[in-house]
């Protein structure tokens, strides 16, 4: 199952699908704030979101896994 | 530690006697205050966050005080702490620098209202040059050249696209309390709008608290050319010429110099000339730049004022010979412009700025992290300010600015040299920084030349994600 894994460190600010939702490759999943830029982070390929592994407000580092896509 | 003394002198009446500076920042422009501050012999309170409590400007400070924790907003943009350090610490005076709270109408006020000394223009000019309408309507009033805009927009797409239509493509949509290049969106067709607006919208709520967004003409290409000021609190104003900061990424500056290259002179000096006798008739005071757009065909048109320091301002620094930084205080202090400037200022030489950011150099992600390795690069016409040391962290609450490299030189081509071989021998590891994207410029054929506009820097930057397609 493929995973997307958070480009830098910072704070989740915002989740921007909901759980189930199918998206296509480019598509924000979340956005991740740091060093006062907010950084989408988006889907490598097309797919459904099956479960995001943080939260609104968590802090997160590189390389953590973010979110689950089948 | 520093021997305070009175500055200026009391014999004066207009002026204000100074004693003690708190500076309500952090970083390069907190290390380059205590720098100014010192050479006028007052003594310097510095503040940090808790995330900051180990950077090396702090211990040049004759005190410092702890104002919160890591986050902006419970330190540097808490203005309840900032006032209690500024009066506990017996402080007659604040330098807020750049960013956080330089422009905040309210809290300049605020330090007033506390009998304490606001270093930057009056209240009454941050508020007014804050609002991108306002501020364009009272200068279009004073004859400033500037592109055609829109007034505020309703909340109503219906109407947003008519006055689209109405004004013609492209446009820039931009939000009314904006600044920095934050939230600006082109819009060049019709069927742009509805999407474009609403992301300008949230973008515009949540960097600036207000949904406010207008319209202005798109100029395509232009060059981002400004001009730096001073001023006394009785009208008197002078320019200390221009710097070109064309270069950019994510619509931030990345590269500055002065002069602007290639620009007739005449053109530059009767802009300044110009822009002299605007900010003189309103009775603008202190310190502030008018960011303006330049084209060949075009000339000089209007885009904002800053009214405060600026981070480039070491570029005038260095073809001018002019402390700004030792200037702002004196003129906010309430000293004459001839008291605070010599009787004529000449731009000899060139310098240019590079910006270095954690950040990765291809993706322009931010890295943060703690510095094993940072050795600053010296050597003839090289000054560099940075607010950090190796072993300091650089954290994800604050911009990722580690420091400011200038170079001068006698010419463009010897500043240009000078910065590419400072910056080839700046040594930072446990980071990520931009030194390789910076490096690419300074090399970059067009950048040489001064074929400068705000889009080099995102064509240097793609062309570096695809050398096989160059290669080819």
């Amino acid at each position: 199952m493929p995973i997307i894994s958070s480009p830098l460190s910072g704070r989740v600010v915002s989740l921007a699908v909901d759980p189930q939702t199918s998206v296509s490759a480019g598509d924000a999943l979340l956005i991740v704030e740091s060093m006062k830029m907010e950084i989408p982070v988006e889907a490598e390929s097309a797919g459904k979101v099956t479960k995001f592994l943080v939260n609104e407000g968590d802090e997160v580092n590189e390389g953590q896994p973010l979110v689950e896509l089948q | 530690m520093t021997q305070a003394m009175a500055y200026p002198p009391q014999s004066s009446s207009s002026l204000r006697p100074l004693r003690r500076i708190l500076v309500a920042n952090r970083g390069a422009v907190a290390a380059r205050v205590i720098r100014a501050a010192h050479k006028l012999g007052l003594e310097v309170v510095a503040v940090y966050s808790s995330a900051d409590e180990n950077l090396p400007y702090l211990s040049l400070a004759d005190q410092a005080v702890h104002i919160g924790d890591g986050p902006a907003a419970a330190s540097y943009l808490n203005q309840d702490a900032l006032l209690r350090a500024a009066l506990d610490s017996g402080a007659d005076a604040i330098h807020p620098g750049y960013g956080f709270l330089s422009e905040n109408a309210d809290f300049a006020e605020r330090v007033e209202s506390a009998g304490l000394c606001f270093i930057g223009p009056s209240p009454r000019w941050i508020r007014a040059l804050g609002h991108k309408t306002a501020a364009r309507a009272l200068m279009r009033e004073h004859g400033m050249p500037m592109t055609r805009s829109s007034a505020l927009l309703p909340d109503q797409i219906e109407v947003v696209t008519r006055t689209a239509v109405d004004m013609g493509f492209p446009l820039m949509l931009k939000p009314a309390n904006g600044g920095g290049g934050i939230g600006m969106l082109p819009v060049r067709h019709a069927d742009e709008l509805p999407r474009a607006w609403q992301q300008a919208q949230s973008t515009a709520v949540k960097a600036f608290g207000s949904a406010d967004l207008y319209f202005e003409t798109l100029v395509e290409a232009p060059r981002h050319v400004e001009f730096q000021f001073l001023a006394d609190r009785h009208g008197r104003v002078r320019c200390l010429f221009e710097r070109d900061c064309s270069v950019q990424r994510r619509n931030q500056k990345v590269v500055e110099e002065a002069p602007a290259p290639g620009i007739p002179r005449e053109q530059v000096a009767a802009m300044a000339s110009r822009l002299e006798s605007i900010l003189g008739a309103i009775g603008y005071d202190v310190i502030g730049t008018v960011e303006m757009l330049y084209t060949p065909a075009t000339g000089f048109t209007f885009l904002e004022v800053n009214t405060r320091l600026q981070v480039e301002h070491a570029v005038t620094e260095e073809v001018t010979g002019i402390d700004i930084v030792s200037a702002q205080i004196r003129l906010a202090a309430g000293a004459a412009l001839d008291q605070a400037l010599p009787d004529t200022v000449a731009c000899t030489g060139h310098a240019v700025e590079a910006r270095i950011y954690a950040e990765d150099p291809v993706r322009f992600f931010p890295s943060p992290g703690v510095l094993a390795t940072f050795n600053l690069p010296a050597g003839d016409g090289i000054r560099v300010e940075s607010g950090y040391c190796a072993g300091a962290r650089v954290s994800t609450y604050y911009d990722p600015m580690l420091a400011k490299v200038i170079a001068q030189g006698p010419d463009r081509a010897a500043a240009i040299a000078r910065l590419a071989t400072a910056l080839a021998h700046f040594e930072v590891t446990g980071v990520k920084t931009n030194i390789p994207y910076v490096l690419r410029i300074l090399d970059d054929p067009e950048f040489l030349a001064g074929r400068l506009d705000t889009q080099l820097g995102a064509r240097i930057a793609a062309a570096a994600t695809r050398p096989a397609e160059s290669a080819a």
